[in-house]
């Protein structure tokens, strides 16, 4: 079965950064540490365990950072290789050697479609008792993802035993990762939960007060997500999103932005709205929340200069080393935050799983709709190079239509 | 011999291309036979002794006026108002007509022993000038006598210890101006009038203004009932100035007006091509046209702005006149006829404008989208009296490059105007909701007051001088424009003249009729 593995491989993790440097985003794929090759299932790793065969799976820019030879040093001993990249999953269970609870009639029966949470929080490692934060539910903030059975590895597509979405001989996940995808939700928006789960998590964690202003750096999958997650959870005076590309600025207003403009004009915009003044390239007042979903030096300076004092910035998008100068967040007592992953919501009183409410996000704005292309495995380089310059050629989201989706005809 | 009036040329076969501005450079159309083409009359003849002239005009005011000598008394508190940076266009060479006339009223002033003498430079609601600049306006001798001592000023319509309230007109108008003007003695206002829109009771009404008072006659209702705002007599824009110019009167200021005339002598001698008719040209106007389009095109668009804005204006003075406000504009407002007014008879289908690279509000700026619009539509366009050039339903068709380009420090509201508020609405009724948001924005008046930025609210101003055309017309297109600039000013794009020809087909049918302004050097269209 066709599957592509990422390997430790540093001359081709060197070469992949040398020429995505040069070529932009997924231009070195060609000499970098992904390949396509053959594959069999992964073995199960205990009880609790099913196979899932992908549908769709999409690319992510931490996928990106990865083939490009870019990720951060932080998470070397965090993932395990060789494995197979791509977290963001929807696929049917496979009744093969599956769980033997499973049978039909419940609701994770052969068949059934779902999507994959795929953080590789303690019940999966057969950690127990969880680590504190696994025991609140929030397994995006588990303190054991490199220990248990398992091999090390944050989420399934960074670990070795468990397989990723881009394979043909499907994936492992624990059951307590697996939620079940409503047929109203066609098999483009179930890919999107994944991003939009993390979205939601962002967007109630951002701590926005009713009529704050609230500004979003990028257009990207994370920027869009965010963006109506924002509008459809919490409740801002104004929803103001910079944006590269003029495709990504007509969906972020439809998306629930009060206004999309350039990046160029949001610091403008911001000032408008705020009615600050200007010093040193600062606004004086600024926006009340900032959402960084780019994750570099210029996104993090952009935001500093545009959030109010005592303002708070949330990182989205995945940044890894920068550098910046921090004399704002000092002065004016900024708060800078990171937002990863999912877990459980805190939520007009309630405490939800995010992947419910993200699948309800996903729903209500019709999230499929930013899938814009579907490659089959063999096309890996040019599925990772339209990724890679998605903005640029208009589109949001590429994602891998697997063997499987292919063959059953499954288009729900 | 007189020099000749205005021409109107209509197009043959044999008729050499037209010459059209186009920004920081120029272009050849051809147009279609049957077209006319407006040229501008000769300069009128300058005056032989302009410092003469001055002192006589001084000496011999309209109207119920006292000559100036016997305005002046020691102890007194004398005021001397005068235009700013937007006129003349494009700025005249040393001596400025400002210059010449405050010289005169200084000597007068030191003759009667006053000595609590301000000048202030009537801005409104435009920016600062530079040192430079108000250096050429009034010379360095008064410069250096009068700025070191904080007694060269710059009017601040946002300083509310400098601002008086002098009351409301019969129409509910507040009028509030530069309170060391409104409580002097004797208020001079020193003026250049370039076109008929200038000057009378709008020098010190607008010019020494508060937003609080201008509100009142700029914006977009006015606009569209000032037909045009060329006529006094027929722009709600004058009336409402006439209003508070007389509350000024009665509330006792007492204004001594003095108006100046230029002729059209626009361009110095090796652009004079642009003021001559192209069948006219010789070979050295063909081979000035050739080498300065040429150099121009080879050229960086900054530096090309630059070398333009350096250019300075033969403008010679043709009249002087002083006195009472009334009867000094009634003067001085049929002197700009004579020099400008062009008689046409009937309306157009299409008009074509060739737009320069200057306007009264970028003198050595960027000529922003915002601005080529109020060039075109505000100006342009109104260069009328009796009725619009073009038909009701008409196109006109403008030649700009129309950059998406802006002066950050000069006009740093208009950004905003541009992305935020035309990016909503293109309406000049519209557009007014925002108005007040950029009128008081805080950003905004700390930079005009601080630096040298157009007020918040003027590219609110610069929309609404085009109200009159945008309600008029049935279509705008710009040729050689930035596209996506012209289309966020609701305009449609053209590359060439023949498109532009073609697209304004759909609007006004095929065979139209077609008349090109030939402008600058400015002429009025007197159209029957």
């Amino acid at each position: 079965m066709k599957a592509l593995v990422v390997e430790r491989s540093l001359p081709r993790f060197a070469a992949a950064r040398l020429v995505s440097s040069l070529g932009g985003s997924g231009s070195g794929t060609a000499l970098g540490p992904l390949r396509l090759t053959d594959l069999g299932a992964p073995a199960l790793p205990g009880p609790g365990w099913q196979r899932v065969q992908p549908l769709l799976a999409g690319i992510c820019g931490s996928d990106l950072a990865t083939v490009d030879g870019r990720s951060s040093r932080y998470f070397e001993d965090i993932v395990s290789f060789p494995f197979v990249p791509g977290h963001e999953v929807v696929g049917v269970v496979d009744g093969d050697g599956g769980d033997p609870e499973t049978a039909a009639g419940d609701a994770l029966a052969p068949g059934t479609r779902v999507v994959v949470e795929p953080v590789l929080g303690c019940v999966p490692r057969g950690i127990d008792p969880p680590c504190a934060a696994c025991a609140e539910r929030r397994v995006g903030g588990c303190e054991r993802v490199a220990f248990g059975h398992i091999a090390p590895g944050l989420q399934i597509g960074f670990c070795a035993d468990t397989g990723g979405g881009w394979s043909q001989a499907g994936l492992v996940a624990h059951r307590s990762q697996l939620h079940v995808v409503p047929d109203a939700l066609s098999d483009e928006d179930a890919v999107m939960v994944e991003p939009a789960a993390c979205a939601t998590h962002a967007a109630l964690a951002a701590g926005v007060e009713p009529g704050d202003t609230v500004a979003v750096l990028g257009g990207g999958t994370v920027g869009l997500t965010t963006t109506a997650a924002l509008r459809q959870l919490v409740s801002p005076g104004a929803l103001l999103v910079g944006a590269k590309y003029s495709h990504q600025r007509d969906l972020a207003g439809e998306l629930g932005a009060d206004l999309a403009v350039t990046p160029a004009q949001l610091a403008r915009a911001v000032r408008r709205r705020s009615r600050s003044l200007t010093t040193s390239g600062h606004l004086t007042g600024g926006a009340d929340i900032v959402v960084d979903c780019v994750g570099s030096a210029e996104s993090l300076t952009e935001a500093l200069a545009m959030v109010r004092p005592r303002g708070r910035v949330v990182l989205v998008g995945m940044p890894g080393r920068v550098q910046i100068d921090l004399a704002s967040l000092w002065h004016r007592e900024v708060s800078v935050t990171g937002a990863y992953a999912y877990g459980s919501e805190r939520t007009g009183g309630w405490v939800r799983p995010t992947f419910e409410i993200a699948m309800e996000v996903v729903a209500a704005a019709h999230l499929g709709r930013l899938v814009s292309a579907r490659y089959p495995l063999e096309r890996f380089e040019e599925a990772v190079a339209h990724a890679g310059a998605a903005g640029r050629r208009g589109a949001v989201k590429v994602v891998f239509e697997l063997e499987s989706r292919r063959r059953k005809g499954l288009t729900a | 011999m007189s020099p000749r009036p205005g021409f109107v040329l209509e197009v043959e076969r044999s008729t050499p291309p037209t010459l059209f501005w186009h920004g920081e450079g120029f272009r050849l159309e051809r147009l279609p036979s049957g077209s006319r083409v407006l040229y501008p009359p000769e300069p009128v003849d300058p005056l032989d002794d302009p410092v003469g002239a001055i002192r006589h005009a001084l000496l011999h005011p309209f109207g119920d006026a006292e000559p100036l000598p016997a305005l002046l008394r020691p102890g007194m508190r004398l005021t001397i108002a005068f235009d700013d940076v937007s006129l003349p266009l494009p700025p005249m060479r040393r001596p400025d007509a400002r210059q010449l006339v405050i010289e005169e009223v200084l000597d007068f002033a030191a003759e009667a022993g006053v000595d609590d003498v301000v000048l202030v430079c009537a801005l409104a609601l435009h920016r600062r000038l530079t040192e430079a600049e108000l250096r050429h306006a009034v010379g360095d001798r008064v410069y250096d006598a009068f700025a070191p001592h904080g007694l060269l000023q710059q009017h601040d319509a946002e300083d509310p210890d400098n601002l008086i309230h002098l009351g409301l007109t019969d129409h509910g108008e507040d009028v509030e101006i530069n309170k060391r003007a409104a409580t002097s003695d004797l208020l001079v206002y020193v003026n250049i009038n370039l076109v008929a829109m200038d000057g009378g009771h709008k020098s010190v009404a607008t010019g020494l203004a508060s937003y609080r008072s201008l509100r009142h006659h700029h914006n977009a209702r006015t606009m569209q009932h000032s037909r045009s705002f060329m006529d006094q007599h027929r722009s709600e824009l004058h009336t409402s100035n006439w209003r508070m110019g007389r509350l000024i009167a009665d509330a006792g200021v007492k204004v001594f007006q003095i108006e100046t005339n230029l002729n059209t002598d626009t361009f110095p001698p090796q652009m004079r091509f642009l003021e001559r008719r192209e069948w006219e040209w010789s070979g050295r106007d063909r081979a000035a046209f050739l080498a300065t389009s040429a150099a121009l095109a080879r050229t960086p668009d900054k530096l090309a702005r630059q070398i333009l804005h350096s250019v300075r204006s033969p403008y010679r003075l043709t009249s002087v006149q002083a006195g009472e406000v009334e009867a000094v504009h009634a003067r001085t407002t049929e002197n700009v006829y004579a020099q400008q007014l062009v008689a046409v008879e009937g309306q157009t289908d299409i008009l074509t404008l060739g737009l320069p690279y200057i306007c009264p509000y970028n003198v050595n700026s960027i000529m922003n989208p915002i601005l080529v619009a109020c060039l075109g539509l505000g100006y342009f366009f109104n260069m009328y009296r009796g009725r619009p050039l073009v038909r009701e339903g008409g196109v006109v068709i403008m030649s700009h490059p129309t950059p998406w380009a802006f002066h950050p420090g000069h006009h740093p509201s208009y950004i905003d105007f541009f992305e935020q508020v035309l990016s909503e609405t293109t309406d000049p009724a519209d557009v007014g909701k925002y108005e007040e948001a950029y009128a008081t924005d805080p950003w905004y008046v700390h930079l005009y007051r601080t630096g040298n930025a157009y007020h918040g609210v003027h590219p609110f101003y610069m929309w609404y001088w085009c109200a009159h055309a945008l309600e008029h017309l049935g279509g705008v297109i710009i040729v050689g424009g930035d596209r996506a600039a012209v289309r966020r000013l609701g305009f449609t794009p053209a590359s060439t003249m023949a498109d532009a020809l073609e697209l304004a087909a759909d609007v006004v049918g095929n065979d139209p009729s077609l008349t090109h302004l030939h402008s600058p050097p400015l002429l009025m269209a007197d159209v029957s």
